[in-house]
């Protein structure tokens, strides 16, 4: 049984078989093993292809022997599931059956892509005329009625199983040339392609090694769901008589079972029972192979766990779930002596849980705070948790985040308060948007596209300030004209696309401000801008901050946007708080040997062609 | 460094690169206009820009990647402005190119090793000698020889940019277009990557065509530096001239903008730009009102 578990579990996979060892990656396989319904499909299917592939051995009679003396007869040691209404044996028609069901389907899939694959290849690959074309084909196709165009076929042709999986095989190829020709699409442009053609690679090579491989696991999931219908179509088809009744299949041996379903119903049971099994087997695998392919994202739709069994948590007790639930009464004051800081986080720690039951942490024991008027500028490298301390003051923290030590507390009370796993949404929507307002790395992915920029800045000032709709255009235009907008009439009608990145930019800060908000919460704001129009948008941020005196957290990569706006400066490493201090300490005498390396990577004022990191520091490469 | 006194490896002359418009009979886009640059053998030419300013698209067309719709591009004496594949094959091997993203510049699904091995096979060269050579790379980019057998997703940033680099060295090519190649990279990455962009020229004695649109990369690494604006170069020369004391009031700006990492002196700077807005805009109303 062993050697044959590879074949078998590919089946369902005619005309892919060659790619389908590297695919399916050894850890997928894995994957797949570890899934109970992606085992439970491939022992049904294994063994619906050993019955079939072993059928003449294992029928005791032929698929047509008729006892007429032995009609309808109940299973017994001859007829191991009886026999039908001409006294021919169920259990061998049924693997005969199983052998034809299974081929058909086969043949079908294997016509469909044969067909699809190629030409939605070639139309993603090269677009232009032949995709003009083949689309109007595959539309065509669509719209064809499939059972009436069986039907005319089987007239035409005769009852042939085969023929009629091969016209099906056609009618359904037009869903692998749509999902070849889509996901082929969605690659053709990336950089390794480019890279492969400025290799010389002709365009088969390209196509075979560079794009196959994006198209290879949905194909595969495909045909797993394709198998499935076109088993099911044929046997409707000979469920309706259309068959060739020389041929023993699951269709026909169905319509023989409804013929006489008062005087024997087991004989509708077993092939109904015998295709709902390989059907059902097929959509699993589908399903699983699915789950294998994705299951980087399996991990985070994990149910949370209680904190009470967190293992990794242990840094000190953890609260009972009860006092984890938001509740209006029981938030502890702060600690005396620091209410008059705007922002102070104290100890934090974040945590993603993994699959494995520990916990993950991203920010750990930072602490800082931001007073009234002040820039803080928190930098590092991407992974530091820079962004993720600052999503937790925001109360932005993906779902399955767990704050897992500290607290934070904003203008005197805790949003965070010690113990508590999560952040109080209840507390922050309250502030979010008034008091705590945001401005985001990607200005044009943070407006919506389907609203003028008047809208996305006016709906938020009605409902937080409750201000009439005509009070809120007068405002957001003022601002407009604030954030140094020249046409401030023309910008609010307009919609995002119609506007400059650095504009929108200056559209988002204009948001931030408009609830006239205590603090800001910065995240790379000028990291997706153009060198000039970041020096506007500072110098912008500057001017607003010190006109409203409102506090600001600027989360960046760059020492000269911090040398620019900070008056205190925090830098972080994997997650830690690793020096924090006035800018002018900070930048011009780091004490700890990560800020000095750190400076020491920037290229201002270096002799040009010199070596910037001396071998004697260089970590494990890069 | 002795620059254009030989015959230079790379010539690009009066190019025109035009993008059809997708709507019916429009005229097409115009990305880059009258481009005139030349590299010479071991040299580096700065490209700096900002986006939309067709930097990227300038490298594209050297490595026939965009349209040349006008102008010639001569590397190592030939004529390449529309060579066909069959010359890009031949020509892959002195010209290659990084690009500026690390993370889709190689394929998901390739190991390493196969990913290099890739213009080697292109070339002809022997699976052995083939593998032989891609240990040789690994080394000269500072990557473990075990790298061989693992996908780019096992790599940080900066290690899939150096198998990026590996890949263009592969061939031992005469020039390098380099579409920022550091600009996704941390800062003490990205250090680590100019240092080894800087030790290849040194070993090797190939020219890069460095595109990025940070002046700072650009003065550290160039021996020229070429500036775009709009689709055209407004000023090119000595990398210490253009990036120090430029011409153009494009340069100027660009200059000033760029923070320094010191708060006074970025104060210093900020006034130095404010005052320099200001008489450009003087200037600027000045030709409106003469003209």
């Amino acid at each position: 049984m062993t050697e044959s578990v590879e074949t078998t579990a590919l089946t369902p996979v005619p005309g892919a078989t060659g790619q389908t060892g590297t695919v399916v990656r050894s850890t997928v396989l894995k994957r797949l093993f570890k899934n109970p319904l992606g085992i439970i499909a491939l022992v049904i299917l294994l063994g619906m292809a050993l019955l079939a592939l072993f059928a003449d051995v294992l029928a005791p009679f032929d698929e047509n022997f008729a006892n007429i003396s032995k009609t309808l007869a109940s299973p017994d040691s001859v007829n191991l599931l009886g026999t039908d209404s001409s006294g021919r044996d169920v259990w061998s028609r049924l693997l005969f059956g199983a052998q034809l069901t299974l081929l058909s389907a086969l043949l079908c899939a294997a016509v469909a892509i044969g067909i699809g694959l190629p030409a939605g290849l070639i139309a993603g690959y090269y677009a232009g005329k032949f995709e003009a074309v083949s689309n109007w084909i595959v539309s065509i196709l669509m719209s064809l009625p499939g059972l009436i165009v069986l039907l005319t076929i089987r007239a035409a042709f005769g009852p042939s199983v085969w023929i009629a999986m091969i016209a099906f095989g056609v009618l359904i190829s037009p869903s692998y040339f749509r999902l070849t020709r889509s996901a082929v699409q969605s690659v053709r442009n990336e950089l390794y392609v480019d890279a492969a053609r400025v290799s010389g690679l002709s365009d088969l090579r390209i196509i075979t090694r560079h794009i196959f491989s994006v198209v290879r696991a949905p194909i595969i999931i495909q045909t797993a769901a394709i198998a499935g219908v076109a088993i099911a179509i044929q046997s409707g088809l000979e469920f309706l008589g259309l068959g060739d009744p020389a041929k023993a299949t699951w269709g026909v041996m169905l319509s023989e079972g409804f013929k006489n379903v008062y005087l024997t119903p087991t004989l509708l049971f077993w092939p109904a029972f015998a295709m709902a099994l390989t059907i059902g087997g097929l959509v699993l695998l589908g399903n699983a192979i699915r789950d294998a392919l994705e299951d980087g994202e399996k991990i985070k739709h994990r149910r949370t766990r209680t904190p009470g069994t967190d293992p990794v948590t242990g840094r000190r007790p953890t609260a009972a779930p009860a006092a984890v639930r938001p509740s209006r009464k029981s938030v502890p004051a702060v600690d005396p002596g620091t209410e008059h800081h705007l922002v102070k986080v104290t100890n934090l720690g974040v945590g993603y849980p993994q699959a494995d039951g520990s916990i993950k942490k991203v920010v750990d024991d930072v602490s800082f705070h931001v007073d009234r008027g002040e820039i803080l500028g928190i930098v590092g490298e991407s992974g530091s948790g820079k962004s993720q301390t600052a999503f937790s003051i925001l109360g932005l923290l993906p779902d399955n985040a767990r704050v897992v030590a500290g607290s934070i507390q904003f203008d005197g009370s805790y949003t965070v308060a010690p113990g508590e796993e999560r952040v109080s949404q209840e507390r922050l929507s309250k502030l979010r948007g008034k008091r705590i307002s945001y401005i985001p790395q990607e200005p044009m992915s943070n407006l919506d596209p389907a609203f003028t920029i008047g809208y996305q800045l006016v709906t938020p000032m009605v409902r937080v300030l409750g201000i009439s709709k005509a009070e809120a255009r007068k405002r957001a235009l003022k601002l407009l004209t604030d954030v140094g907008i020249v046409n401030p009439e023309r910008t609010f009608n307009a919609y995002p696309h119609e506007v400059s990145g650095g504009m929108a930019q200056r559209v988002l800060i204009a948001g931030a401000i408009s609830c006239e908000p205590a603090l800001v919460i910065a995240d790379e704001p000028t990291t997706a801008l153009d060198v000039t129009v970041q020096a506007d948008v500072l110098d912008l941020l500057r001017e607003l901050q010190q006109r409203l005196n409102i506090g600001v957290i600027l989360v960046t990569h760059n020492f000269g946007v911090v040398a620019d706006l900070c008056d205190r400066v925090a830098v972080m490493q994997n997650g830690r708080l690793v020096e924090e201090g006035p800018v002018r300490d900070i930048l011009r005498n780091p004490q700890e040997p990560y800020t000095q390396t750190l400076l020491a990577s920037m290229l201002e004022g270096k002799e040009p062609m010199s070596t910037l990191v001396s071998p004697l520091q260089k970590e494990p490469v890069a | 460094m002795s620059t254009t006194k030989s015959a230079p490896l790379l010539t690009v002359d009066q190019l025109v690169v035009e993008y059809p418009s997708k709507k019916f009979r429009a005229k097409p886009f115009r990305a880059l206009t009258d481009i005139n640059i030349t590299i010479g053998r071991g040299e580096t030419l700065g490209l700096v820009g900002e986006s939309g300013s067709g930097k990227t698209t300038l490298g594209r067309a050297i490595l026939g990647l965009a349209p040349v719709t006008g102008g010639k591009i001569s590397f190592d004496g030939k004529d390449i402005s529309h060579a066909t594949r069959k010359d890009r094959r031949v020509l892959s091997r002195d010209l290659q190119v990084v690009f500026q993203d690390p993370y889709t510049s190689l394929n998901p699904a390739l190991e390493i090793g196969d990913i290099l091995a890739e213009p080697l096979g292109v070339q002809g060269m022997e699976a052995a000698a083939a593998k032989k050579r891609v240990k040789e790379l690994l080394d000269q980019v500072g990557l473990p020889s075990d790298a061989i057998n693992r996908l780019p997703r096992e790599f940080s940033g900066g290690q899939r940019q150096r198998v990026a680099i590996a890949r263009a060295l592969a061939l031992s090519p005469k020039l390098i277009v380099c579409d920022e190649p550091v600009s996704a990279l941390d800062l003490s990455t990205q250090a680590r990557v100019l240092d080894l962009f800087l030790q290849i020229q040194k070993d090797t004695g190939v020219s890069y065509l460095f595109v990025s649109h940070d002046l700072d990369v650009v003065r550290h690494i160039s021996h020229r530096v070429a500036v775009m604006y709009h689709g055209e170069i407004v000023e090119q020369g000595p990398a210490d001239i253009v990036t120090r004391d430029p011409e153009h009031p494009y340069t100027q700006r660009l200059l000033l903008a760029s923070p320094v990492p010191d708060p006074d002196r970025q104060e210093q700077r900020r006034a130095d730009r404010h005052r320099l807005l200001e008489s450009q805009r003087m200037q600027h109303e000045q030709a409106g009102v003469l003209a």
